[in-house]
């Protein structure tokens, strides 16, 4: 099988996320970077099932040069083709990522069979915006659904799983199909080293993404209104016991 | 012209964040000076409609073809695309739930028209360039973003960002069926079946979650929190953390890439509150955080807390829970 997961470099933030001058980004200064979380777990489940069913797992992304380190980390865990499509300017909008993915994908697919599964993750950690995915499926015309936790690949065919409040809602697609992966699926291995070396030496092809601005344009980012809560302090270690369930009984839950 | 709102529901039974986008759709369709009409698509469509006049719709589209048997992501934004094209409305909208971003995606993709997820304002003055405020990082920062396009305006509506209301005067809700034609091909992403897991109350719509970080410690060490859950008829939720760690599965997690919570308590128990977590628990009407260090984020940012040892605390509240029901 051929598969392709389009992945993103985003900052790993802790307690607190904050700002640059400029108002136009997150200040990562103080902070690492990472795979969107939903995307490393889409990462995983390709490498699985190319572990299961053979086949090749080809790693796409769109960002600064610096997101070659996500491609490594790829190549760390066992993926095996790495294409970049750097970007200068801060977070491209959904419109113009999608061309400029649609384009790459089709670039990669001539004169070869298409890829059987495109994942995506379900959304982005940073800039979140729900529709690169579903936008380059439409681009490419094949079938898509989001949010799916679960991939059982037939032949011609996909079953996918997508997480609903108290179950699932099961899908059965035809392939070549496209899915948005949701964390949870499975748990992301860490790299051995033996891979994190072979990494080093992974091929990285950086092709010029095509270009063309959507309709969606930053003009700044700040910081919510905090609810400046005062904390009430209810006592300290088990004494606070009475205090707690007064209050459990003052909202009416007991 | 109108403001056209999608209002989710599954097979019948309105989703409760379409009301949200409902209520956002007739301020907006005020300002504008417009109607504000409901969309409903797919089987059991009617019976999902009662409570939407009362909300604020004008007219409601009552979208029927014998291909609409489930929900389905192409289905819909195929139906929706064609809705749009007979009734050119100003903006459509929806709830920034999984469903409402993921149909409103295919309408946009459709229409090549841009698409911004999970907005909590809009301001109109300029009629071809809207500007919007929009949650990035699952509502932890705020992105002010120009919504720039001669076609039909997409958006949605962060869920939770804004609150259901009945506007005081009343609408009439008059009901429109609108058929549109479908190809074979949309059936390939509609729900071919479904898993029940759980019955009743779950982690989104439970009043009371307990919930468990990295400071409870292993897997075995829930059973106290599990305990507590059961006596205030509540659920169990946990963090990243605690998944990454095997500890419980990731349905229980509470969180940006988990479950967004909206109870009447929260219990928070040895989680420290990272964004990543906080952006899940923030709608909780009320927080208790129980963590042994008071400077955590999850106890500076909580309305009350109990300073201490989880392991000692939540016994303690579960024997006085306990002793006060006898």
């Amino acid at each position: 099988m051929r598969l392709l997961v389009c992945v993103k470099r985003v900052p790993a933030p802790g307690a607190r996320i904050n700002i640059t001058a400029d108002e136009q980004d997150v200040d990562a200064a103080h902070l690492g970077f990472t795979t969107s979380p939903h995307e490393e777990c889409a990462l995983e489940e390709a490498v699985q099932i190319v572990e299961n069913h053979g086949g090749e797992v080809t790693v796409l992304t769109l960002g600064p040069a610096d997101a070659e380190e996500q491609l490594r980390y790829a190549a760390s865990v066992g993926a095996h083709h790495f294409v970049l499509l750097p970007v200068t300017e801060v977070d491209w909008d959904p419109q113009r990522t999608a061309r400029a993915l649609t384009k790459a994908i089709q670039d990669l697919e001539e004169g070869a069979e298409p890829f059987d599964l495109v994942l995506f993750g379900n959304e982005s950690a940073d800039s979140g915006g729900f529709q690169v995915g579903v936008r380059v499926a439409q681009a490419l015309g094949r079938p898509m659904v989001n949010g799916i936790k679960g991939i059982e690949v037939g032949e011609g065919a996909v079953t996918a799983r997508r997480e609903i409040d108290g179950g699932f809602e099961v899908y059965e697609m035809p392939t070549p199909a496209i899915l948005g992966i949701k964390e949870g699926i499975n748990l992301p291995r860490y790299p051995t080293m033996k891979g994190r070396l072979a990494s080093k030496k992974a091929e990285v092809e950086v092709n010029e993404p095509a270009s063309e601005q959507g309709g969606q344009t930053r003009i700044k980012l700040h910081r919510p209104e905090e609810k400046v809560s005062e904390t009430v302090i209810l006592g300290k270690g088990p004494e606070a016991a009475p205090a707690v369930v007064d209050l459990l009984e003052e909202l009416g839950v007991l | 012209m109108s403001v056209l709102v999608l209002c989710d529901h599954d097979r019948g039974a309105l989703a409760e964040a379409s009301l949200e986008a409902l209520t956002f759709g007739r301020k907006l369709a005020n300002d504008l000076d417009v109607a504000c009409s409901a969309v409903l698509i797919g089987e059991g469509a009617d019976n999902a409609s009662t409570s939407l006049a009362s909300y604020g719709a004008d007219n409601i589209y009552l979208v029927e073809h014998s291909l609409l048997t489930d929900y389905g992501p192409s289905a819909w934004g195929e139906s929706l695309v064609q809705l749009v094209n007979k009734v050119t409305p100003t903006a459509v909208l929806a709830s920034g739930t999984d469903r409402g971003n993921e149909v409103i995606a295919h309408l946009a993709a459709n229409l090549d028209a841009p698409f911004v997820a999970n907005c909590l304002t809009a301001d109109t003055a300029n009629p071809s360039t809207w500007l919007m405020t929009r949650v990035q990082w699952g509502g932890s920062l705020l992105e002010d973003s120009e919504l720039s396009t001669e076609q039909v305006k997409i958006f949605t509506v962060a869920h939770h960002g804004i609150e259901a209301e009945q506007p005081e005067s009343s609408n009439s809700g008059q009901k429109e069926s609108f058929a549109p034609e479908l190809e074979e091909s949309v059936t390939q992403t509609i729900v071919a079946d479904r898993v029940v897991l759980t019955q009743g109350i779950t982690l989104s719509t439970s009043p009371v979650v307990v919930g468990g970080g990295r400071g409870v410690g292993s897997a075995e060490a829930f059973s106290p929190l599990e305990e507590l859950a059961a006596e205030l008829n509540g659920v169990v939720g946990c963090s990243r953390a605690v998944t990454n760690n095997g500890w419980r599965p990731h349905s229980d997690q509470v969180g940006q890439t988990g479950t967004r919570i909206a109870p009447q308590i929260y219990i928070a128990n040895g989680i420290s509150g990272a964004i990543q977590h906080w952006v899940g628990a923030m709608a909780a009407k009320n927080i208790l955080a129980i963590n042994i260090d008071p400077e955590a984020n999850m106890v500076t940012k909580a309305g009350y807390a109990v300073i201490g040892d989880l392991h000692q605390v939540v016994p303690a509240v579960l024997e006085e829970v306990r002793r006060r029901k006898s």
